[in-house]
């Protein structure tokens, strides 16, 4: 198969340098040097396949592209976390300038002021969206920001209670879970109402008490649903020494008062909607933002302003002493890699539609996603929850896994299924749309649908 | 080149860059749908410019930054290897990028088939028995794997185990992430050789050890040379063996963490593998085990059952998920492409190369440098600028003048064992040309810091900045920007 | 009375109080100090434990109490002046006072001149 050495395309040496090279170092050959350095003869057998050539692996990987159903410009109904929103072309393009792609962490900030100021816009932007003073960088995607914000609370209360509402992500909720293992730290979840899809506002009330580090809510939450955050933002900070983690979808926070302004003291979530293709779940990024007063507590990398020996204006990475290089088990994360790209794409993506054009592309997703649920409504489905809602909403469909069998059948990628993290809403799908729902996309889905009744 | 003033400085009211796709439907207004107490009475402040000057604005950014395409970037630990552009263009492929990640199994068996066939191969380069691929980067894999054997040990009944031995030589990720899962961090002080002192080591194992964490070569790239004896001390203490494989690249295909005993290992893919480090990311830090820690990985793992992939959720002693999803597929992609490409011939020429480039270097700076642990070393070394400092110069002086001859400063002032550290990592991707280059330019900088030291002291001056002022950036925090302050 | 620990504390006495700080060579050593996390009032510490953490831009380093007792007051000026460390790091710069438990402790500790010695070989 292929070409025998591709590899020499990353490799450049040849034969003279080798032995030049042996030379100058004093042995033999390269099995030599191996053995001086690992005391170890000989090498190991991996029985993998010899290299392909570069023509050979896009024609397998276009295959196995093509092995996957994609929804680029299709009917697709399905979101939970990861939405398809229109990319512009300008942001691929500058995104994937070697300059950002082939660089590492700022380390060295003479030589990173794209990167750094880049970031420093990014930060600025997340606030802003937010409500909260300071944003870091980035981390690796909505769910560990929260189980970071989560153990962050602890280290501002050192208590170990954590209340998280069940409309929360199921996923984000299972990490919080992992990552609150190894410190002790006991979860109690809170139920949702069934009529309004909200948290239940009593037993969140309830369980309240002198323990309790913090309190997580979804704004909107996971079944699409406006939280009620204000009125729980209240009753936190009544309680006083809790607290509030909120997490959110950035596109939603352009039309939606802000977590910060009800008094939210971490708002974290998922990135991606931010210019990011949905690529199968990553990468994205996680957002991470919390009051200015917490700042030397949180987690992940800051990006600063500051001035050069001549006076200019630069960035740099700053506040590092919270980090693992320096305060190592101490630190208040273990995060090094970040998913600063992502974060840069996501800085690009809203410089490109400022605030109009964000608030445009959460206008329309509103908009279409209540004429989806008027349609499906029509066409004799019940909505499950009757309260308002961002982009997302539940349906009670009889046989789901059916219908969406029949949907892909007709390249429609049909509403989640929340019977997948809530046995008790088996058979409840939660459909999505964006400003890129189609109208003719709809009416394939009704038509299917009608067809199911 | 001087600053480029920030995008919001550059914002005019009434300009946009993207045009919105029109919702197709009767408009209406949004308090209809939305209750007024949800809607946005913040203003939200995001920059407005037309398209051409966002993309001006950012590849001007862009060429502020140093980068693997634009040069030498020896930054030890890191393995700024070069980034395959074949990558880049397989892994957008809509069939990729604009798949959903719940979607029915079926319509994505091409991207279940790439994580499986990773999961296959990383199992035959490392010896592990299985692999996750969920974890983000490095730090995240050693998070999921340190989860795992307080898992393992607790499945056991052993609840005593809560102390994990970490070289002082290691990378502060590996007690930062044993710190989250609770583990008390205890230090294994390096023999003088810069290897594990096995006294050292017997004197610490003890039934309250969980694990001994290493990465091998070390931080200083020295191969572990007693590293099955060591397996075997630790697991006689009934404690296992975990392994950082920042360093992988350094026995790449010629020698397996699996066969010297290692019962966890992480990878990163955005060093070993290829992919683009992204200004910091996004990585991928799989996680392989031995058999017996199978039960504990993370849900899902990718299994193939009856000619079909699918997500396997049936592990009842999983410590859970470490993140949503099914981790950075994209990276993996790359990864995939990138083994593939290599073939087994050609990732163990990665391990030579990378090793005889390092020594090459090592042997030619160790003419004007001090090299405190001067072995022959694997893919990296550690040099020292402690001799300079009775010029006045610091490592840190030596590393911005490298700037000035156009090249990326290696790792500096890590490990921590080495006074005034400065850690080069050439990988197998440079020739040999670049490397001289690189060796001529530190030994004049050497010489200047002898002859000249200000020139160490002032650089660097070619910069678009120069040297910036961390204690401001402190004791003045300016996190975002703010419109009054200009 | 005023002594010094090999980790580069002092602490002056005054009656059962003592004033405790990082000595002028450990101020220099770290360079501009950017943050200290004071401990806390009536915190009760022995001899050798963590009293709080002082921070330049790339260290975070632990200060250790000289002695046994309970920290009475803090220094609250270093909250906006950690810069105080640097100027002036065993008068102004001053960060807890402590009432000492075990005054005998004091003995074990180094005298000015042993404490520069101590300094002059280098650790
Ligand atoms: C030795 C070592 N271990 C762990 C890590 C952490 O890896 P990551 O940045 O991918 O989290 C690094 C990163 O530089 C490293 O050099």
């Amino acid at each position: 198969m292929g070409d025998e050495q591709s590899y020499r395309s990353y490799i450049p040496h040849t034969d003279e340098e080798i032995k030049t090279m042996l030379d100058e170092i004093g042995v033999s050959s390269i099995d030599e040097l191996f053995e001086l350095a690992t005391g170890k003869k000989g090498t190991a057998i991996l029985k993998l396949d010899r290299g392909m050539n570069e023509w050979e692996i896009l024609k397998k990987f276009e295959k196995l592209a093509d092995e996957n159903m994609d929804f680029h410009f299709g009917a697709i109904f399905m979101g939970g976390g990861i939405y398809n929103h229109f990319i512009p072309s300008a942001l691929l393009e500058i995104a994937n300038r070697g300059e950002f792609l082939t660089a590492y962490t700022p380390y060295q900030p003479e030589i990173s002021q794209g990167t750094l100021q880049a970031l420093f816009e990014y930060q600025t932007m997340i606030c802003e969206l937010t409500g909260m003073e300071v944003s870091n960088s980035s981390m690796y995607d909505g769910a560990s920001a929260l189980a970071e914000a989560v153990l962050m609370g602890y280290r501002l209360n050192q208590k170990k209670k954590v209340i998280i509402s069940k409309t929360v992500h199921p996923e984000y909720r299972d990490v919080v879970k992992t990552y609150s293992q190894g410190l002790g730290i006991r979860i109690r979840e809170i139920n949702y109402d069934e009529g309004s899809g909200m948290v239940n506002f009593n037993e969140l009330f309830e369980s309240m008490d002198d323990e309790t580090s913090s309190v997580v809510l979804q704004y909107p939450n996971f079944f699409g649903v406006l939280e009620d955050i204000e009125r729980i933002g209240k009753k936190v900070k009544e309680k006083g020494n809790v607290i509030l983690i909120v997490v959110s979808n950035p596109i939603a926070l352009s039309i939606l008062e802000p977590p910060g302004s009800f008094g939210a003291d971490i708002v974290v979530g998922e990135g991606q909607p931010l210019g990011n293709t949905p690529n199968f779940g990553g990468p994205g990024f996680g957002f991470f933002a919390t009051r200015e007063k917490f700042l030397r507590k949180m987690p992940g990398r800051l990006i600063g302003e500051t001035v050069d020996t001549s006076g200019n204006t630069g960035y740099v990475m700053t506040f590092q002493t919270r980090e693992q290089h320096i305060r190592r088990e101490k630190a208040t994360s273990n995060i090094c890699s970040n998913h600063a790209h992502n974060a840069v794409m996501a800085a690009i993506y809203l410089s490109l539609l400022g605030s109009d054009g964000l608030r445009k592309v959460a206008e329309n997703s509103v908009i279409n996603a209540h004429y989806l649920l008027e349609r499906i409504e029509n066409a004799g489905y019940n909505r499950k929850f009757d309260s308002p809602f961002f982009n997302e909403f539940a349906v009670e469909c009889h046989n789901l896994d059916k219908l969406n069998r029949e949907l892909l059948k007709n390249r429609i990628l049909g509403p989640l299924d929340l019977g997948k993290f809530y046995p008790e809403l088996r058979g409840v799908g939660l459909f999505c749309a964006t400003e890129l729902t189609r109208s003719d996309d709809i009416e394939a889905l009704i038509e299917v649908m009608k067809g199911m009744k | 080149m001087g600053r480029v003033r920030t995008v919001f400085e550059k914002s005019v009211d009434g300009r946009r860059g993207s045009s919105v796709p029109s919702s197709g439907f009767p408009k209406r207004d949004l308090d209809e749908m939305i209750p007024k107490k949800f809607i946005r009475s913040t203003p939200l402040n995001l920059p407005k410019l037309s398209e051409p000057e966002v993309v001006r604005h950012y590849t001007n950014l862009s060429r502020m930054n140093y980068s693997i395409d634009v040069g030498f970037y020896p930054l030890g630990s890191c393995t700024m290897k070069y980034n395959p552009k074949m990558n880049e263009i397989i892994s957008r492929f809509e069939g990729f990028t604009f798949i959903h990640p719940y979607q029915p199994e079926e319509s994505v068996q091409g991207a279940l088939r790439i994580m499986y066939e990773l999961q296959e191969k990383l199992k035959k380069i490392t010896g592990m028995d299985h692999f996750t691929l969920q974890p983000s980067a490095g730090a995240h894999g050693e998070f999921t794997g340190m989860l795992i054997i307080k898992k393992y040990h607790e499945d056991r009944g052993d609840f005593k185990r809560k102390k994990v031995l970490i070289p002082d030589s290691a990378h502060g990720t590996n007690p930062a992430s044993s710190a989250m899962c609770g583990f008390e961090v205890v230090e294994l002080k390096s023999g003088k050789d810069g290897r594990v002192d096995l006294a050292e080591l017997k004197s610490k194992l003890n039934d309250e050890v969980a694990a001994l964490m290493l990465t091998n070569p070390n931080t200083l790239g020295l191969y572990e040379k007693e590293i099955e004896k060591i397996a075997d001390l630790v697991h006689d203490a009934g404690a296992l063996l975990y392994y950082d494989g920042a360093n992988l690249n350094a026995i790449l295909g010629r020698i397996k963490p699996g066969d010297m005993g290692f019962d966890v290992v992480h990878l990163n893919l955005h060093k070993t593998f290829s992919t683009p480090h992204g200004m910091g990311g996004p990585g991928a830090g799989p996680v392989g085990v031995k058999e017996k820690l199978r039960d504990f990985l993370p849900v899902p793992i990718v299994d193939f059952k009856n000619g079909r992939f699918y997500l396997n959720y049936d592990l009842p002693k999983s410590i859970g998920r470490v993140r949503s999803f099914h981790g950075n597929f994209i990276v993996m992609v790359k990864a995939l492409a990138y083994v593939d490409f290599m073939g087994e011939e050609g990732l163990k020429k990665v391990a030579e190369l990378s090793v005889l480039n390092a020594n090459y270097m090592r042997k030619k700076i160790s003419e004007f440098l001090k090299i405190p642990y001067n072995d022959f070393c694997m893919h990296e070394f550690v040099a020292s600028g402690e001799e300079l400092k009775k010029y006045g110069v610091k490592t840190i002086d030596l590393a911005k003048r490298l700037m000035d001859y156009g090249f990326h400063p290696p790792t500096i002032y890590f490990p921590l064992i080495v006074h005034e550290a400065i850690m080069i990592e050439p990988t197998e991707t440079e020739t040999k040309e670049t490397l001289d280059n690189f060796i001529e330019a530190l030994k004049k900088i050497v010489e200047e810091a002898k002859s000249d030291p200000n020139l160490l002291k002032n650089a660097p001056t070619k910069t678009p900045v120069g040297r910036l002022d961390e204690v401001r950036a402190v004791r003045k925090p300016k996190l975002r920007w703010r419109g009054d302050d200009k | 009375m005023k002594r010094y620990t090999r980790t580069h504390e002092w602490i002056e006495v005054d009656g059962k109080v003592g004033r405790v700080g990082i000595t002028n060579y450990a101020q220099d050593q770290l360079g501009d100090i950017v943050f200290v996390e004071l401990p806390e009032i009536g915190k009760e510490l022995r001899k050798g434990e963590v009293l709080c953490t002082v921070e330049s831009v790339k260290s975070a380093s632990d200060v250790y109490a000289p002695v046994s007792g309970k920290v009475v007051e803090v220094n609250v000026d270093l909250d906006s002046q950690p810069e105080k460390i640097n100027k002036d790091a065993e008068g102004e710069g001053w960060i807890a006072k402590m009432e000492l438990s075990n005054p005998s402790e004091l003995d074990e500790l180094m005298t000015e001149e042993e404490y520069e010695k101590f300094c002059s070989q280098g650790e």
